[in-house]
């Protein structure tokens, strides 16, 4: 099973890596988000400060959202998606496969967007970076996790760009509330990185329940 | 010409699905509601006595905790169902899903109107970001979604299936959601079953809890009458959408 599924991860990532079409729209709409954040808050306030930690999830769900929707859609197109189905695996390799290919994605986003909104913000970390990549990690994990299922879940429909945000904004506030607090106290005030730590567990628990979850009901959502 | 109508077109064939059984069942749920519901109007406007800071405000809270309840009920009906039609495939489970899930949002939004009405007059503010509130805007929201998935274009039974999932996961979601937000801290609820934490402030009124009971008793009923006729409503619906293909297979040879 893992062996499929890193299979489709690979398929994915090289037509990416190809046409650089979905990693090159996701890393300039990040830079996009950070411009407009830069209109609503005034970077040369000092209060601004306190926002670049919630920024942070800004930018990674919304450039996140277009490679969701990228990812099952583009399946579906040349009804490669029946293919993939028809091939001797299972529904939840399929998943797998496409959780492996957006995840590495979101991380390549997140490492050239980020450094660029702290640069551009003139943010200085108080904090432990290692800790942030932590965070990062956990967050991206819980939402590309639900967010590659729900994109299979929407991608039956017509409107599934406009269905996927609906469907993952609400779904995914808990992850997004828990990693929201721990950024914000682990880099500006790492003396409270107790709870910190606590909300990374309760984000890590999400992250299990869901993904388990996800693979158990896959098999439905991609059914003929 | 009725007559010649009437051999022209054989009369049409009987689709067997679930059976709109309704007499007796109808019957007991209706009577069970207004019964419970006028009970309710005594109990809350003359039984209860009026709360001594808010005053008469405080009436409200006797649409708004039934509500909430109901709402909870319904997304867990549409819960169960979810599951049961994806082991067992029916139409019937998808259909009591699909009503369910309905009722809720109507519940949440009625819930969601009449909170910040009492939360004006008590605690001074429309809105709070507080569990309870937040939690239940996110479950109006998930449930929303639920109603979009149900809107997909498609053969039934395919927006059926990602609609029950979505239902499980979406009902599931709902305990992390409270006990996430609840780490903002709660000040505002009163607990109003049990001691209140500071022992003060919380608790209720015997007459005040007895109208409650019977308000929660009504809006059951009601919740019950509704799902049921929103069940058999729906049934017709695909009776008669069964109709239609007939006639238009019947027309197209």
């Amino acid at each position: 099973m893992l062996r499929a599924a890193l299979t489709i991860a690979k398929k994915d990532i090289y037509s990416e890596l190809r046409t650089k079409q979905v990693l090159g729209t996701m890393i300039i709409f990040a830079g996009l988000v950070i411009l407009v954040l830069s209109f609503a808050f005034d970077p040369a306030n000092n209060t601004t400060k306190a926002v670049i930690p919630g920024a942070v999830w800004i930018i990674i769900v919304f450039s996140g959202i277009l490679g969701l929707n990228r990812s099952l859609v583009s399946e579906q197109r040349n009804e490669t998606m029946h293919g993939l189905m028809v091939a001797p695996m299972d529904a939840s390799s399929i998943y797998l496969g496409k959780f492996m290919a957006n995840f590495s994605m979101i991380l390549i986003v997140e490492i050239v967007s980020i450094p660029f909104l702290f640069l551009l913000f003139d943010f200085k970390i108080t904090g432990s970076i290692l800790y942030f990549i932590l965070v990062l990690f956990v967050g991206s994990f819980g939402f590309i996790a639900i967010g590659t299922f729900l994109a299979a879940l929407a991608s039956n429909s017509k409107s599934s760009e406009m269905l996927l945000p609906l469907l993952l904004f609400p779904m995914t506030s808990p992850v997004l509330i828990g990693v929201t607090q721990a950024t914000k106290i682990i880099l500006t005030n790492m003396e409270k990185l107790s709870t910190a730590l606590s909300w990374m567990q309760l984000v890590a628990a999400y992250d299990v329940i869901f993904f388990v979850l996800c693979f158990l009901l896959i098999e439905y959502v991609l059914e003929v | 010409m009725s007559m010649n109508l009437e051999r022209e077109k054989a009369p049409l064939p009987i689709v067997d699905l679930a059976p709109v059984k309704s007499s007796m069942l109808t019957k007991i749920l209706y009577g069970g509601m207004v019964v419970s519901m006028l009970a309710a109007f005594y109990f809350i406007f003359m039984y209860a006595e009026v709360e001594k800071t808010m005053g008469a405000v405080q009436k409200i809270f006797y649409m708004h905790v039934p509500s909430a309840w109901v709402a909870f009920l319904a997304f867990f009906v549409t819960f169960v169902f979810s599951i049961l039609f994806l082991i067992k495939r029916k139409r019937v489970y998808d259909t009591y899903a699909y009503v369910s899930a309905e009722i809720g949002v109507v519940f949440t939004a009625i819930v969601l109107t009449t909170g910040p009405i009492w939360a004006k007059s008590s605690w001074n503010t429309w809105w709070a970001w507080e569990p309870r509130l937040t939690t239940t805007l996110i479950l109006f929201f998930l449930f929303m979604a639920y109603l979009m998935v149900r809107q997909m274009d498609g053969v039934w039974d395919k927006k059926a299936r990602l609609a029950a999932v979505f239902g499980i996961i979406g009902f599931a979601d709902v305990p992390i959601v409270f006990f996430a937000i609840r780490w903002w801290q709660s000040k505002f609820h009163p607990i109003v079953f049990g001691d209140g934490p500071s022992q003060e402030g919380g608790g209720i009124a015997p007459s005040m809890l007895v109208a409650l009971l019977v308000t929660i008793a009504a809006f059951t009923f009601l919740y019950a009458y509704i799902l049921h006729k929103g069940v058999s409503f729906e049934n017709m619906k695909i009776k008669v959408g069964h109709y239609k293909e007939k006639l238009r297979e019947k027309l197209e040879n």
